[in-house]
């Protein structure tokens, strides 16, 4: 695909996920030994270092570098080869820029978030093996270092979620999230098993070479009765595990019950890396999901309905972490319409900008939640920029940039992929997929802002008891957070400064990494438009209209208190209470899957357990024999050296008459 | 002829040793008539060629199990009358048991299984052979993993042992009397201002 | 000449008397180690034969590494039996069956 012009050093690139990794294992294993203080330091110094050298290998790359290549080989059965190698262009570095930024902005802010938890090493050394599990995830070139990364990502996930163990609900929510995320990585592992079998390899480059002429071929398989292409096939099932990891609509209900989590968790993990695996797993697919217009449609509709149903959801939401956590999930419905109009680039823009401002949002909400005495519900906050200057700040930073206004971060991404939309004609996916997302802009500014004035301005609703302790964050709390509202300021605009915006370059700037049809390119049609000036004068400053007066609606209803927003409630309750329930999906999992599942467990445990294994089995038939046989046998164990050196003689005997025998 | 000559006694006087092993009153006597045995056997190994194995057998047995046998037994006060008991009621039948093999062994020795592919009469290898390089070429190449096995199972082995014999123990209490006789008042007393 | 059944016979007769005396001492566990010296020493002879007739070299690495195992047997035997004396000061079979199914 793309000539290497200049290599770039194998050992520097191995030592980006190797630090993390060494600092995990040490924390991990040597934590008792190591205590609190030395085990952040190797932690945050070990991300800090694989942050500097991403950064430095990002200005290689910048300049023209890249690897592609295998390393070692991890499984080799005949024909199926899995190598261990590294595939490192624009797309990989700007992933790996963003997660080693983020993560080391997140260690630095545990120190001061988890200070005192009993289980603070072993925290430390989860998030550090959880960094090094999403370099590998962006780092490899194929599909099973993908899976591992994957994988293992799913599982920090898991162990962070579950963090304290001895909550109840923070166990249910692990599971839960470790339950859906199986759903998905059964399509996922399908997918890549489908890959291998029809293409013989699983390192991307191969598997892209071969795909046009795959594609030509029109080779097809049944499914369920179904005739399918085997490229939508592959693209389907794979984007089934993109659905499970970035929370996509059915498979979403897992990302707000990980809230249970500490908050750099939520920050780190449920907001700026590992739910945007997704996202970038078919960016970098996208020479397969190109030659699928069914596939594409599918992540185009899948995202539309996420980015517009969550944003509902996030409008009534209580919890300061729940309507962060439903922004997300709407943030990744965003950027799947992104890839699904084959705006890929617009979408990992979107990707990294929203990593900044959004792990800036929970680290934020983390600094209101540690000042509050753990107290997350808004409806008890008010009036605290009082109390908390610098969270104030650098939240209504991150707030503006989730918003959409310029000049922060959001506004640039958002604003591009709104306008793909526009002029990409997919039928009436694409159709859904604009007006979802223009939609979702009003009313992502009127819940984020909504949230913001409840929780810093409204009127005084604090407890008495816990107001005694409300105080502004210590410095390794609020420093994180500077140098995340810059990311929230200026990612954006960095980002367009190299290129990501400007259509024309756009396409040039993944070159190599992203692969587009020309025929579907939004971004090219999106430049002919301008050029033409047949772009409407909504397209263009509608997004932003819709912004501020969502900001407008929720000052109106929230800045001040007002009876407006209960009155509003009571007089549409039906709708108040669907949206509160979050469209009721748990219930509904709970009838269709939930309740047959224990139903069937019941019947499992009553009839085969109990009355077949326990009564049928064990106290009717073989264990009991075997018992009492045992019970007559162990009399031949006399424990007496000489009975056994008699039966040795006797078997020694019988060795020979037979052998003498034979003869 | 002298072959037979020299086999016939040593054969002859490992088994007779081997019989004092056995009946020996005192156990003093049996390690004694043991490596008596163990010297017999040992010319036995000269004779079919194995010198590197007899060498090792003076060595490691006389020289270290059979001395490390009478270092237990003079460190154990052992009353040889109650450890004799029961060795009349139990002659018939052990006799009996190792008669009946004794017979059948002798019966297979001779009867032809054993002899497929066996040279008839054993020739010697020249003097220009040298065992012990024989063995050292291949007990380090194609036995090499057996051979670190066994210093595995040596060095198991020796830690057991020690474990099994160390007297210091954390949970037992024993006197320290150089301890005691060290103490001064300083160390129980202590002037309590009333 | 020497034949390989006669060394096989003195195999077998030293090997008989290692059995008889496991039988015999019943008490004495000292003399219990001793007789499977002996039954050892029977097989090594047997095994040295054989590597002579055969002409073939394994047999006596098959000595080699039987030798070791018996040492370390004896070593780890007279450590257990040392302990086993301190606390019974005893070295009776019979009293060691505190183990039995």
């Amino acid at each position: 695909m793309h000539e290497t012009a200049m290599s770039l050093n194998t050992t520097e690139l191995l030592a980006i996920p190797a630090l993390p990794l060494l600092a995990a294992l040490l924390a991990g294993l040597f934590g008792w030994a190591l205590k609190e203080k030395l085990t952040h330091w190797i932690c945050c110094l070990g991300t800090i270092g694989a942050a500097i050298l991403s950064i430095d290998v990002f200005v290689q790359v910048q300049h023209g570098a890249s690897f592609h290549g295998n390393l070692w080989t991890w499984m080799l059965s005949d024909k199926f080869i899995v190598p261990v190698g590294m595939m490192i262009d624009r797309l990989t570095v700007i992933m790996m820029v963003t997660v080693t930024i983020v993560s080391a902005c997140v260690h630095v802010y545990t120190i001061g978030y988890m200070h005192g938890d009993p289980g603070y090493t072993r925290f430390f050394s989860y998030i550090s093996a959880f960094t090094f599990s999403m370099l590998v995830l962006v780092m490899g070139n194929n599909f099973f270092t993908l899976f591992f990364g994957w994988e293992a990502v799913g599982l920090f996930s898991y162990l962070l979620i579950g963090f304290w163990y001895k909550r109840e609900s923070a166990n249910f929510a692990a599971l839960k999230a470790f339950i859906v995320n199986r759903v998905g990585d059964f399509g996922f592992a399908i997918g890549i098993l489908a890959v291998w079998y029809y293409f013989g390899t699983v390192e991307y480059q191969a598997v892209f070479a071969q795909v046009p002429a795959f594609v030509a071929k029109h080779v097809s398989l049944h499914f369920l009765g179904w005739q399918i292409e085997a490229i939508t096939f592959m693209c389907l099932a794979l984007f089934v595990g993109a659905m499970g990891k970035s929370a996509q609509v059915p498979l979403h209900v897992w990302l707000p019950d990980s809230m249970e989590g500490p908050t750099p968790i939520s920050a780190l993990i449920h907001a700026a890396t590992m739910v945007t695996a997704g996202v970038f797993m078919v960016a970098r697919l996208s020479p397969m999901f190109e030659f699928s217009e069914t596939a594409l449609a599918t992540v185009t509709v899948v995202g539309a309905i996420t980015a517009w149903m969550c944003a509902t959801i996030g409008l009534v939401q209580n919890d300061i972490k729940r309507v962060i956590a439903y922004s997300t999930c709407s943030q990744l419905g965003y950027m799947f319409v992104a890839c699904g109009i084959s705006a890929y680039s617009a979408g990992v823009f979107h990707l990294m900008t929203h990593a900044y401002f959004k792990a800036l949002l929970f680290l934020a909400a983390g600094s209101v939640i540690h000042g509050m005495m753990a107290e997350q519900d808004i409806r008890i906050m008010g009036q605290l920029r009082r109390f908390m200057p610098i969270t104030y700040g650098t939240m209504l930073i991150g707030a503006l940039a989730l918003s959409g206004l310029p000049p922060f971060a959001g506004y640039w991404s958002k604003d591009l992929i709104i306008e793909a939309a526009a002029v990409r004609d997919m039928g009436w996916a694409s159709e859904l997929a604009y007006w979802s997302v223009l939609t979702g802009v009003f009313m992502t500014a009127f819940y984020t802002f909504r949230m913001f004035f409840l929780t810093f301005h409204n009127s005084d609703r604090v407890p008495a008891k816990i107001k005694a302790h409300v105080h502004e964050s210590p410095k390794v709390i609020t420093v994180p957070l500077l140098v995340l509202s810059i990311g929230a300021i200026g990612a954006g605009l960095w980002g367009v400064s190299i290129g990501l915006v400007d259509a024309e370059t756009m396409h040039g700037y993944f070159a190599g990494s992203i692969f587009v049809l020309d025929e579907h390119n939004p971004l090219l049609m999106l430049e002919e438009a301008e050029t033409n000036h047949t772009l409407g004068f909504f397209t263009h400053y509608g997004p932003l209209m819709l912004a501020l007066s969502g900001i407008a609606l929720a000052g109106y209803m929230y800045y001040r208190e007002s009876e407006m927003p209960k009155r509003l409630a009571a007089s549409f309750p039906r709708v108040h209470d669907f949206l509160l329930n979050k469209w009721y999906w748990d219930e509904l999992y709970a009838k269709i899957f939930v309740a047959p599942a224990r139903k069937l467990g019941t019947i499992l445990w009553q009839w085969f357990d109990l009355a077949m294994i326990d009564r049928g089995v064990i106290h009717g038939g073989i264990v009991d024999s075997i018992k009492a046989g045992a019970a007559r046998m162990r009399q031949l164990q006399t424990g007496m050296v000489y009975h056994y050196a008699f039966a040795m003689v006797i078997g020694v005997f019988g060795f020979l008459t037979y052998l003498l025998f034979k003869a | 002829m002298l072959e037979s000559a020299f086999f016939y006694m040593f054969g002859g006087l490992a088994v007779l040793a081997a019989m004092g092993v056995v009946l020996a009153r005192n156990t003093m006597h049996s390690v004694m008539f043991l490596i008596f045995c163990f010297f017999n056997a040992s010319g036995l190994f000269f004779m079919l060629d194995a010198e590197f194995l007899g060498v090792i057998l003076i060595l490691v047995y006389v020289g270290a199990v059979m001395v490390l046998f009478m270092f237990v037994i003079m460190m154990l006060e052992i009353n040889t009358a109650v450890l004799r008991e029961g060795f009349t009621r139990y002659l018939p039948i052990g006799a009996l048991v190792a008669g009946v093999l004794l017979i059948e062994f002798i019966a297979a020795a001779h009867s032809g299984i054993f002899t497929d592919g066996v040279r008839a009469t054993a020739e010697h290898l020249g003097r220009d052979v040298n065992n012990t390089v024989e063995i050292g070429k291949i007990l380090y190449t194609k036995y090499l993993l057996g051979f670190e096995i066994a210093a595995l199972v040596l060095l198991a082995a020796l830690v057991g042992a020690i474990v099994l014999t160390i007297r210091s123990r954390k949970d037992a209490k024993y006197q320290n009397i150089s301890a005691q006789v060290r103490v001064r008042k300083e160390d129980r007393l202590r002037k309590v201002r009333m | 000449m020497v034949e390989l059944s006669d060394y096989l016979t003195v195999g077998a007769a030293l090997f008989s008397l290692g059995v008889i005396g496991l039988f015999l001492n019943r008490k004495n566990v000292i003399t219990i180690l001793m007789c499977i010296e002996l039954m050892l020493l029977a097989v090594n002879l047997n095994l040295v034969a054989f590597s002579h007739y055969l002409n073939d070299l394994a047999g006596q690495i098959f000595v080699f590494f039987v030798l070791t195992v018996a040492a370390s047997e004896v070593a780890v035997g007279l450590a257990i039996l040392v302990a086993f004396y301190r606390t019974r000061r005893s070295i009776e079979v019979e009293d060691i069956n505190t183990l039995q199914g």
